[in-house]
């Protein structure tokens, strides 16, 4: 059981989504926590020396010891600060539903939408990220609540929600819509109440930002590419 | 004990992740029916059960589905938690760790690379290759002074790796290659006998022969389509 003077830092940095699913998490328990930028284009000796298998982001320092991988951290801060707001249900089957969806965002979702911003082509950019799966998955598990958690935000909610600021961004560069009214109603809804939740609305990063900061990437990229 | 209720089982002859839940069901005793699926003509069961990804295995309990193999797991233990073996710790550092590790298996890395070069000759195989070893390197040293992946006790890790047991030497035979050895690898080789010698392991292995066979097949398969394409 966690106490008010735990060591709590996060690895992380604003524009990552990934990163995002931890902070809401952390707010959603009224955790206190330190939370260490990583520069972009380079890694911290912090960084390599708590994730030494990936060298990614996020990872999550509690008195010293790190948990890795985004969906891991949110169990892990479940379990730990196991007060309510609880994050996960607590039926069994419903559990495995949430982890279910989360594992196939991960696989499927996140990827696909990476696709799409760094796609040249028209064809690639509207490859279908399958919306519709994830619109009949809000109908399914929220059961006519606001949220795949219910009537607060659960582990899907976090999973998922954690990309709209990027779903955002890429209706701008790209002209793609992730959500759209008619295609995904109940999920245009649920982005809305999901954005505006007091957990989530000052970690959620602005589509303005990423769309400059996606200018930062693709220059990276190319000059990755130009010098390979 | 958790109400038993109907407890089916969707898998194949020789899904890897359908293997994981049968042992599972069985060190945890859980009495199960297993059906097993011919994915080049899926049931309906299948179909019905797993519209997402209609893939195996799918745990079927008093009529509602659970997918995927590593969410299967942690559900079997939730469920039937009075059910000896525990398959996760009850420290949150360490089922941190121990979820870490499944993933690890499945994703990023180790699966794919095994999938590369088995899959592929030449350069392409030999990165395969050269990744599988760095991985091997990192499961080596998470092993080194425990039982299992998972602690004192086997647990949802060794679950994940479990496949290398029986399929390494299946591969090694295909292609002619060391993959595991004893020199480079002693606590993954001391592992691998520790999980063969747990009854319930040793007696659910697919026949090797048949496996080999499969995946002889598919490894020709992969090589016609490659050297088709590449004219």
């Amino acid at each position: 059981m966690a106490v008010n003077n735990d060591d709590v830092k996060l690895i992380g940095a604003w524009a990552s989504p990934y990163v995002m699913r931890p902070r809401v998490a952390l707010n959603i328990k009224s955790v206190d926590y330190e939370f260490l930028q990583e520069q972009f284009g380079s890694k911290s000796e912090l960084l390599l020396k708590s994730n030494p298998v990936h060298k990614k982001i996020p990872v999550l320092l509690h008195n010293g010891k790190p948990i890795c991988e985004s969906s891991i951290i949110v169990e892990y801060i479940d379990e730990v600060w196991s007060s309510s707001p609880s994050i996960l249900p607590s039926d069994p089957h419903n559990r495995a539903l949430a982890r279910f969806w989360a594992a196939y965002l991960d696989e499927k979702w996140f990827p696909n939408m990476k696709g799409v911003i760094t796609a040249a082509s028209e064809e690639e950019k509207n490859a279908a990220v399958d919306q519709l799966k994830m619109e009949g998955a809000y109908g399914e598990v929220s059961r006519g609540e606001d949220f795949f958690g219910g009537e607060k935000i659960g582990f899907v909610d976090i999973a998922f929600g954690s990309m709209l600021g990027w779903a955002r961004a890429i209706q701008v560069m790209a002209g793609v819509k992730l959500l759209d009214e008619e295609k995904t109603p109940g999920l245009v809804k649920w982005a809305e109440k999901f954005s505006a939740d007091p957990a989530v609305k000052d970690v959620l990063p602005e589509a303005e930002k990423l769309v400059e900061f996606s200018k930062l990437l693709s220059a990276k990229f190319k000059t990755a590419a130009a010098s390979s | 004990m958790a109400d038993q209720g109907e407890v089916k089982l969707l898998k194949t002859w020789s899904s890897l992740f359908g293997l994981r839940v049968v042992w599972a069901l069985k060190l945890k005793g859980i009495p199960y029916e297993s059906v097993d699926e011919d994915l080049t003509n899926k049931s309906d069961l299948l179909l019905q059960y797993n519209p997402v990804h209609t893939k195996v295995p799918v745990l079927i309990h008093n009529g509602k589905s659970i997918c995927e193999s590593l969410v299967i797991l942690e559900y079997i233990d939730e469920t039937w938690s009075q059910n000896p073996p525990r398959l996760l710790p009850r420290d949150p550092i360490q089922r941190a760790s121990a979820r870490f590790w499944a993933k690890f298996m499945d994703e990023k890395q180790a699966l794919p690379s095994m999938w590369q070069a088995f899959t592929k000759e030449g350069r392409e195989q030999e990165e395969g290759v050269a990744s599988i070893a760095e991985n091997l390197k990192l499961l080596e040293a998470e092993l080194e002074g425990k039982k299992f992946l998972g602690g004192e006790e086997i647990g949802i890790p060794d679950f994940a790796l479990g496949w290398l047991v029986n399929l390494v030497p299946v591969f090694e035979e295909i292609l002619g290659l060391k993959i595991v050895d004893e020199e480079r690898h002693p606590s993954l080789s001391e592992w691998s006998r520790r999980i063969s010698d747990i009854p319930v392991i040793e007696e659910s292995w697919p026949p090797r022969d048949k496996l080999v066979t499969k995946w002889a097949a598919i490894r020709d398969h992969f090589l016609a389509t490659a050297r088709a394409s590449s004219g």
